[in-house]
Protein backbone atom coordinates (compact mmCIF):
# COMPACT_ATOMS: atom_id res chain seq x y z
CA UNK A 1 0.00 0.00 0.00
CA UNK A 2 1.18 3.37 -0.87
CA UNK A 3 2.04 5.82 2.67
CA UNK A 4 2.41 9.25 2.25
CA UNK A 5 4.69 9.60 5.64
CA UNK A 6 5.89 7.39 8.27
CA UNK A 7 7.93 6.89 11.65
CA UNK A 8 9.27 3.98 13.38
CA UNK A 9 10.09 4.10 16.68
CA UNK A 10 11.76 0.83 18.82
CA UNK A 11 11.55 1.29 22.88
CA UNK A 12 11.94 -1.12 26.05
CA UNK A 13 9.04 -1.58 27.25
CA UNK A 14 9.17 0.40 30.84
CA UNK A 15 6.12 2.15 32.00
CA UNK A 16 7.46 5.71 31.39
CA UNK A 17 7.22 4.83 28.04
CA UNK A 18 3.72 4.44 27.78
CA UNK A 19 3.27 8.40 28.27
CA UNK A 20 6.42 8.80 25.50
CA UNK A 21 4.31 6.18 22.51
CA UNK A 22 1.33 8.10 22.92
CA UNK A 23 2.75 11.44 22.51
CA UNK A 24 4.82 10.65 19.33
CA UNK A 25 1.84 9.03 17.64
CA UNK A 26 -0.43 12.18 18.10
CA UNK A 27 2.43 14.77 17.19
CA UNK A 28 2.82 12.47 13.99
CA UNK A 29 -0.83 12.54 13.67
CA UNK A 30 -1.30 16.14 13.88
CA UNK A 31 0.04 16.42 10.64
CA UNK A 32 -3.26 15.02 9.52
CA UNK A 33 -4.96 18.29 10.99
CA UNK A 34 -7.26 16.33 13.33
CA UNK A 35 -9.64 17.86 16.07
CA UNK A 36 -9.00 17.72 19.47
CA UNK A 37 -10.98 14.94 20.20
CA UNK A 38 -10.03 12.79 17.20
CA UNK A 39 -6.42 13.33 18.44
CA UNK A 40 -7.47 12.54 22.34
CA UNK A 41 -8.91 8.94 20.62
CA UNK A 42 -5.44 8.39 18.85
CA UNK A 43 -3.37 8.93 22.00
CA UNK A 44 -6.05 7.00 24.16
CA UNK A 45 -5.71 3.86 21.74
CA UNK A 46 -2.15 3.96 21.49
CA UNK A 47 -1.62 4.21 24.82
CA UNK A 48 -3.76 1.23 24.95
CA UNK A 49 -1.43 -0.73 22.86
CA UNK A 50 1.13 0.05 24.78
CA UNK A 51 -0.22 -1.05 27.59
CA UNK A 52 -0.99 -3.85 26.75
CA UNK A 53 2.95 -4.82 25.72
CA UNK A 54 4.41 -3.92 28.90
CA UNK A 55 1.62 -5.71 30.97
CA UNK A 56 1.10 -8.40 29.30
CA UNK A 57 4.09 -9.18 26.47
CA UNK A 58 6.59 -8.72 29.16
CA UNK A 59 5.12 -9.25 32.65
CA UNK A 60 8.94 -9.86 33.77
CA UNK A 61 11.10 -8.22 32.04
CA UNK A 62 11.76 -5.54 29.83
CA UNK A 63 11.63 -6.25 25.98
CA UNK A 64 11.59 -4.45 22.80
CA UNK A 65 7.95 -2.40 21.60
CA UNK A 66 8.03 -1.10 18.22
CA UNK A 67 6.00 1.72 16.91
CA UNK A 68 4.91 2.39 13.58
CA UNK A 69 2.84 5.20 12.30
CA UNK A 70 1.99 6.01 8.43
CA UNK A 71 -0.02 8.43 6.83
CA UNK A 72 -2.15 6.28 3.68
CA UNK A 73 -3.81 7.33 1.08
CA UNK A 74 -7.20 8.49 1.77
CA UNK A 75 -6.73 10.21 4.89
CA UNK A 76 -5.96 7.03 6.41
CA UNK A 77 -3.87 6.85 9.80
CA UNK A 78 -2.38 3.42 10.32
CA UNK A 79 -0.51 2.59 13.83
CA UNK A 80 0.89 -0.43 14.17
CA UNK A 81 2.16 -2.07 17.53
CA UNK A 82 4.50 -4.69 17.87
CA UNK A 83 5.94 -6.66 20.73
CA UNK A 84 8.05 -10.05 20.96
CA UNK A 85 6.72 -11.08 23.90
CA UNK A 86 4.44 -13.75 25.65
CA UNK A 87 1.80 -13.70 22.99
CA UNK A 88 -2.16 -14.14 22.97
CA UNK A 89 -3.38 -17.67 23.40
CA UNK A 90 -6.79 -16.99 22.53
CA UNK A 91 -7.07 -13.57 20.62
CA UNK A 92 -11.01 -13.47 20.60
CA UNK A 93 -11.51 -14.19 24.53
CA UNK A 94 -8.69 -11.01 25.20
CA UNK A 95 -10.71 -8.55 23.33
CA UNK A 96 -13.78 -9.45 25.46
CA UNK A 97 -15.09 -6.66 27.20
CA UNK A 98 -14.02 -7.03 31.26
CA UNK A 99 -11.84 -9.76 30.33
CA UNK A 100 -8.56 -9.14 31.65
CA UNK A 101 -5.53 -11.33 33.02
CA UNK A 102 -4.30 -8.69 35.15
CA UNK A 103 -5.85 -8.49 38.18
CA UNK A 104 -7.89 -5.70 39.55
CA UNK A 105 -5.37 -3.28 38.55
CA UNK A 106 -6.71 -3.20 34.84
CA UNK A 107 -10.01 -2.73 34.06
CA UNK A 108 -10.28 -5.37 31.31
CA UNK A 109 -11.09 -2.62 29.03
CA UNK A 110 -8.36 -1.86 26.54
CA UNK A 111 -9.29 -3.85 23.51
CA UNK A 112 -12.39 -2.15 23.85
CA UNK A 113 -11.34 1.23 24.16
CA UNK A 114 -9.16 0.68 21.10
CA UNK A 115 -12.00 -0.59 18.74
CA UNK A 116 -14.33 2.08 19.84
CA UNK A 117 -11.63 5.37 19.00
CA UNK A 118 -10.54 3.91 15.85
CA UNK A 119 -11.94 2.57 12.83
CA UNK A 120 -10.31 -1.07 12.76
CA UNK A 121 -8.24 -2.35 14.87
CA UNK A 122 -6.48 -6.36 13.99
CA UNK A 123 -5.02 -8.33 16.30
CA UNK A 124 -2.06 -11.10 15.58
CA UNK A 125 -0.90 -13.18 18.43
CA UNK A 126 1.33 -16.39 18.75
CA UNK A 127 2.10 -17.98 21.96
CA UNK A 128 5.77 -17.28 22.57
CA UNK A 129 6.22 -14.87 19.70
CA UNK A 130 4.65 -11.83 20.29
CA UNK A 131 1.99 -9.74 18.91
CA UNK A 132 0.73 -7.23 16.75
CA UNK A 133 -1.93 -4.79 17.11
CA UNK A 134 -2.92 -2.73 13.84
CA UNK A 135 -4.91 0.15 14.52
CA UNK A 136 -6.62 2.85 11.54
CA UNK A 137 -8.71 5.61 11.48
CA UNK A 138 -9.54 7.35 8.57
CA UNK A 139 -9.62 11.09 9.59
CA UNK A 140 -11.63 13.45 6.72
CA UNK A 141 -10.57 16.41 5.06
CA UNK A 142 -10.98 19.82 6.57
CA UNK A 143 -10.89 23.16 4.85
CA UNK A 144 -9.06 25.29 6.79
CA UNK A 145 -10.52 28.76 8.09
CA UNK A 146 -8.25 31.94 7.05
CA UNK B 1 0.05 12.77 38.48
CA UNK B 2 -0.98 15.43 41.42
CA UNK B 3 -3.51 14.87 43.87
CA UNK B 4 -5.38 17.81 45.49
CA UNK B 5 -7.67 17.02 48.65
CA UNK B 6 -9.70 19.00 50.87
CA UNK B 7 -11.75 17.21 53.41
CA UNK B 8 -15.06 18.97 55.23
CA UNK B 9 -17.95 17.86 56.40
CA UNK B 10 -17.88 14.52 55.70
CA UNK B 11 -16.59 15.10 52.28
CA UNK B 12 -13.11 14.05 50.71
CA UNK B 13 -12.64 16.43 47.74
CA UNK B 14 -10.11 15.28 45.70
CA UNK B 15 -8.51 16.84 41.92
CA UNK B 16 -6.61 14.60 40.40
CA UNK B 17 -4.00 16.70 37.72
CA UNK B 18 -2.04 15.13 35.01
CA UNK B 19 -2.25 12.33 33.06
CA UNK B 20 -3.84 9.35 35.09
CA UNK B 21 -2.22 6.00 32.89
CA UNK B 22 -0.97 2.59 33.50
CA UNK B 23 2.68 4.23 34.58
CA UNK B 24 1.12 6.51 36.96
CA UNK B 25 -1.93 4.55 38.11
CA UNK B 26 -0.26 2.73 41.34
CA UNK B 27 1.03 5.56 43.03
CA UNK B 28 -2.17 7.36 42.57
CA UNK B 29 -4.38 5.32 43.84
CA UNK B 30 -1.96 4.45 46.97
CA UNK B 31 -2.35 8.45 47.61
CA UNK B 32 -6.26 8.35 47.22
CA UNK B 33 -6.62 4.89 49.36
CA UNK B 34 -4.29 6.71 52.38
CA UNK B 35 -6.31 9.77 52.11
CA UNK B 36 -9.52 7.92 52.48
CA UNK B 37 -8.13 5.74 55.36
CA UNK B 38 -7.38 9.24 56.79
CA UNK B 39 -10.41 11.41 57.02
CA UNK B 40 -12.96 8.11 56.35
CA UNK B 41 -15.04 9.93 54.67
CA UNK B 42 -19.31 9.65 53.87
CA UNK B 43 -18.35 10.39 50.59
CA UNK B 44 -15.15 10.42 48.12
CA UNK B 45 -15.91 13.11 44.60
CA UNK B 46 -12.97 12.96 42.91
CA UNK B 47 -12.61 16.08 40.08
CA UNK B 48 -11.65 14.87 36.95
CA UNK B 49 -11.57 18.36 35.50
CA UNK B 50 -7.44 19.23 35.41
CA UNK B 51 -7.09 15.36 33.65
CA UNK B 52 -5.41 16.14 31.04
CA UNK B 53 -5.28 12.22 29.96
CA UNK B 54 -6.62 9.09 30.99
CA UNK B 55 -6.86 5.72 29.51
CA UNK B 56 -8.52 2.20 30.61
CA UNK B 57 -5.99 2.15 33.98
CA UNK B 58 -7.86 5.10 35.22
CA UNK B 59 -11.76 2.72 34.78
CA UNK B 60 -9.88 0.59 37.28
CA UNK B 61 -8.85 3.00 39.87
CA UNK B 62 -12.28 4.49 40.04
CA UNK B 63 -13.71 1.18 40.58
CA UNK B 64 -11.08 -0.04 43.00
CA UNK B 65 -11.66 3.78 44.85
CA UNK B 66 -15.46 2.74 44.95
CA UNK B 67 -14.43 -0.50 46.43
CA UNK B 68 -12.74 1.08 49.33
CA UNK B 69 -15.25 3.85 49.40
CA UNK B 70 -18.25 0.45 50.02
CA UNK B 71 -16.17 -0.82 52.55
CA UNK B 72 -16.75 2.30 55.05
CA UNK B 73 -20.35 2.35 53.43
CA UNK B 74 -19.67 5.31 52.02
CA UNK B 75 -19.96 6.08 48.11
CA UNK B 76 -17.61 7.42 45.17
CA UNK B 77 -18.57 10.11 42.54
CA UNK B 78 -16.80 11.27 39.84
CA UNK B 79 -17.14 15.33 39.07
CA UNK B 80 -17.25 17.48 35.74
CA UNK B 81 -14.59 14.61 33.56
CA UNK B 82 -12.33 16.45 31.40
CA UNK B 83 -13.78 15.75 27.47
CA UNK B 84 -10.88 13.16 27.07
CA UNK B 85 -11.47 11.62 30.15
CA UNK B 86 -15.34 11.88 29.64
CA UNK B 87 -15.35 10.01 26.22
CA UNK B 88 -13.12 6.78 27.98
CA UNK B 89 -15.69 6.62 30.69
CA UNK B 90 -18.22 6.30 28.36
CA UNK B 91 -16.26 3.92 26.21
CA UNK B 92 -16.00 1.57 29.16
CA UNK B 93 -19.33 1.83 30.35
CA UNK B 94 -18.32 2.93 33.80
CA UNK B 95 -21.20 5.27 34.11
CA UNK B 96 -23.74 2.30 34.73
CA UNK B 97 -21.37 1.71 37.65
CA UNK B 98 -20.49 4.62 39.40
CA UNK B 99 -22.29 8.57 39.60
CA UNK B 100 -21.04 10.93 37.21
CA UNK B 101 -21.64 14.12 38.56
CA UNK B 102 -21.56 17.69 36.49
CA UNK B 103 -21.62 20.59 38.22
CA UNK B 104 -23.70 24.41 37.12
CA UNK B 105 -20.49 25.73 34.92
CA UNK B 106 -20.24 22.79 33.15
CA UNK B 107 -23.72 21.81 32.22
CA UNK B 108 -23.24 25.41 31.17
CA UNK B 109 -21.33 24.86 28.02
Amino acid sequence: MNYLNYIKLEFPSNSSNEALARSVAGAFAAQMDPTLEELGDIKTAVSEAVTNCVVHAYPDSIGKILLRCRILEGGRLEILVRDWGRGIEDVAKARTPLFTTGGEERSGMGFTIMESFMDKLTVRSRPGEGTTVVLSRTLPKRKRVR
Amino acid sequence: MRVYSEYSQGVLYLRLEGELDHHTAAETLRSIEQLIDRYLPRKCALDLSSLTFMDSSGVALFLRAQRRMRYSLGQLWLIDPSEQSGRVLKASGIERLIQIHYTESRKMR
